[in-house]
């Protein structure tokens, strides 16, 4: 009887997997092909052609070369034949009178630039001359109507750029330019400049052994203060790099995200409990916190960041109150869904004993919440620290103002890797530091 | 006896009381500390913004109501208005589509190399787990502005940004997937000489799509977001048109407001139907 059921019903069986295996392989096959297809509408549809020829190289390699190294600038001014030197060309790291990189020296009216490799730049009188090893020496002199240009024997090469108006030679050691008006040769180094001290402090140009004997050294340099106290306050306060700021923007983005967070859950946890439906038999109570929660929700951090802005004007509490209105609704919905979970029978328990609503939610709900709540909230924290430096960027607070400003100027791109290693350091500091406390408080709730 | 075991049960007593209270003190330290931070955080935020926090509560409404107003007075404008940006709308939920799609195919490779017992280099997980943090803790701003720097304008910026740092999230996600993955199929599939690939594709895949997917969903709802966010701050989608709309300033607020019902309408779109096949999907119906 049996095995006469098992094998009529076989034949359908069979086809019946055979059917699903069928669709099973369509699926498999359509699924990558509608995901291609999207893909090509997308090539299409982002220009990625266009895209690839409007890349600008150029940047990436000004990008790159400013990530690592730096440029110092040597400028004479050919009307007055005063020569300066500049760190980038910026006024913050123009060498004072009297004080010289080691590779350039003046005498008598002479100023010798050593590129390196034996690549040398004399100025001297109106004209200058830079020695190529390999080639020769280009001899340029501003005259009458323009630039003389006296080359060596042979073709020009494609790395000296000739015109009347402006004379330019590109070498790996380093770049020389003149125009009527002034003569510059920039010379690269590896390395951030002025990064602890800037020139006019009296620590600049020092090495670390100097530095760390100065640092415990008793001649004081400024006789008010130690020495170590001196160069960490010229170190905070030096102006090309502004530590001092770039750590008050940063504990700024920490406050926006704390202050928004914290201040959320806080809003959010009473109004959970409102939303709930074994604690609010209120329903259209309950149906009109939820929709409430779904509005501030939807209603995206953007928009509410700008209406915010309006109201507030720019700053660290517009920023917070932005992420605070935000994860009001995703608290509120995260925490009532947790609330609906909870055990009955310890609240009973507790009720038992004549415990008031508010003791019953203490002493029966909140012991039960409170871990899943909190590894929500910290979760929230962390990614809020990255969130907080977009919404600085809009509501100019914190790094990512400084952030978006430094790569507005398009050139302080060493800037810009700098604010960038603190905030990758700084969201990973966060992340550890919620995961430690998710362990501390958790555990420790867990065991008590 | 008795006499003895009445005093130790005082004794449990009064160690009970004392532990008790010792726990009572740190909550309420822990209490008064996290008070004490709310607070003195709040008044530092206030004074380092430009307009204090008592001062602004007034003009809350102030913004919202002349935007509102001069929408209704223009209320016949909308539906065009919204027809307008609509493509603006489309291309900031394409920034959010692929991202995602490039996103999850890249954290699914990230995690299944950094998984233990799946790595194909098991020396290597350590480095891929690395990786991972790594794209995760970098915020998708930095990638956009320095791509829009090199790139020019335009979506693609915003979605190679959104994509490498969905990477790195959802290859955190499905890694914590994986581990939990059977082994025995992928151990079988080895056995019969199947390649790492094959094995994975064959012998993992269909255990943790359900959850991958669900994981994938809900990243690209909070990517449409980011992707908006990007766009006001970079360029490309909805984001810039809001931007433009909103430096316009007074005159141009039926845009504003055509953007808002638009995000607004995308978002919760977008978060109810993705919820829905998420539950379809981990629960099984």
């Amino acid at each position: 009887m049996a095995a006469m059921l098992s094998t009529t019903h076989e034949g359908s069986l069979g086809e019946a997997v055979l059917a699903a295996f069928g669709r099973k392989q369509r699926l498999a096959f359509a699924l990558p092909a509608v995901v291609l297809v999207y893909l090509i509408y997308i090539f299409f549809a982002f220009n990625i052609p266009g895209l690839v020829a409007s890349a600008r190289t150029d940047n990436a390699a000004i990008l790159l070369s400013d990530f690592w190294s730096y440029k110092t600038h040597v400028t004479r001014d050919n009307r007055s034949g005063e020569v300066s030197v500049a760190i980038e060309g910026e006024n913050k790291g123009t060498y004072p009178p009297g004080r010289l990189p080691a590779w350039v020296s003046m005498q008598d009216g002479v100023t010798r630039i050593d590129l390196g490799k034996e690549h040398e730049v004399v100025y001297e009188g109106t004209g200058a001359r830079f020695t190529i090893p390999g080639y020769g020496v280009i001899q340029v002199e501003p005259d009458g109507q323009g630039i003389r240009l006296d080359l060596p024997e042979g073709e020009v090469p494609d790395w000296i750029n000739a015109s009347p108006a402006r004379v330019t030679v590109t070498t790996p050691q380093g770049r020389f330019s003149m125009t009527r008006t002034r003569t510059e040769t920039f010379h690269y180094e590896p390395g951030w400049e002025l990064f602890f001290f800037t020139l006019d402090s009296p620590f600049s140009g020092r090495s670390v052994g100097e530095l760390a004997s100065l640092a415990v050294s008793e001649d004081r340099v400024d006789p008010a203060r130690p020495n170590i106290v001196h160069m960490l306050s010229e170190f905070w306060t030096n102006k090309m790099w502004r530590h001092g700021d770039v750590a008050w923007a940063l504990f700024e983005t920490v406050l926006m995200a704390f202050l928004g967070t914290m201040g959320a859950a806080v809003v959010a946890l009473p109004l959970a409990f409102l939303a709930a439906s074994n604690f609010t038999p209120a329903r259209s109570l309950r149906f009109a916190l939820r929709r409430v929660f779904d509005f501030v929700r939807g209603v995206d951090g953007l928009i509410w960041t700008i209406i915010l802005s309006r109201a507030f004007g720019p700053g660290p509490l517009t920023g917070s109150l932005a992420i605070l209105m935000t994860d009001t609704g995703s608290f509120g919905k995260l925490f009532s869904e947790a609330l609906e979970n909870v055990d009955r029978k310890q609240i009973e328990g507790v009720q038992s004993t004549g415990a008031s609503p508010i003791q019953q939610a203490r002493f029966g709900v909140m012991p039960q919440i409170v871990p899943v709540l909190l590894s929500q909230v910290l979760y929230f924290l962390e990614s809020n620290t990255r969130s907080a430096t977009v919404i600085g960027a809009i509501v100019g607070g914190g790094i990512g103002l400084l952030l978006t400003q430094a790569i507005i100027t398009q050139k302080d791109w060493e800037e810009v890797s700098y604010y960038i290693i603190l905030i990758v350091l700084m969201v990973m500091a966060m992340d550890s530091l919620s995961g430690w406390l998710r362990g501390l408080l958790i555990g420790r709730v867990g065991r008590t | 006896m008795t006499d003895t075991a009445f005093a130790r049960s005082g004794d449990i007593r009064a160690d009970y009381l004392a532990h008790a209270r010792q726990r009572q003190m740190y909550s309420g330290i822990l209490l008064l500390v996290f008070v004490l931070l709310m607070v003195s955080g709040f008044q530092l935020a206030d004074a380092r913004n430009a307009g204090g926090f008592w001062a602004g509560i007034h003009q809350f409404f102030d913004f919202p109501s002349e935007v509102v107003s001069e929408a209704v007075a223009k209320a016949a404008n909308l539906p065009g208005l919204m027809w307008k940006f609509l493509p603006s709308l489309i291309e900031t939920i394409n920034i959010a589509g692929v991202a995602t799609l490039v996103g999850a195919c890249g954290g699914a490779l990230l995690s299944l190399l950094s998984t233990r017992g799946l790595a194909r280099f098991p020396r290597l997980i350590p480095l891929f787990r690395r990786m991972m943090d790594g794209m995760r803790a970098i915020p998708e701003i930095v990638i956009a502005l320095i791509l829009i720097f090199l790139l020019g304008g335009g979506p693609v910026p915003a979605m190679i940004a959104i994509a490498f740092h969905t990477t790195g999230a959802l290859g955190k996600l499905f890694s914590e997937v994986s581990e939990n993955a059977d082994r025995k199929p992928v151990e079988g599939l080895s056995s019969a000489g199947a390649s790492w690939s094959q094995a994975m594709w064959l012998g993992v895949l269909p255990q943790v799509t359900p959850n991958w997917l669900s994981y994938a969903l809900l990243r690209f709802e909070i990517n449409v977001r980011a992707s908006a966010i990007l766009g006001f701050v970079g360029s490309g989608g909805i984001g810039y048109d809001l931007k433009t709309a909103m430096q316009w300033g007074q005159g141009r607020y039926d845009q504003v407001v055509a953007i808002f019902l638009l995000l607004f309408a995308t978002i919760v779109v977008i978060d109810q139907v993705s919820s829905h096949f998420r539950h379809k999907l981990v629960k099984g119906h």
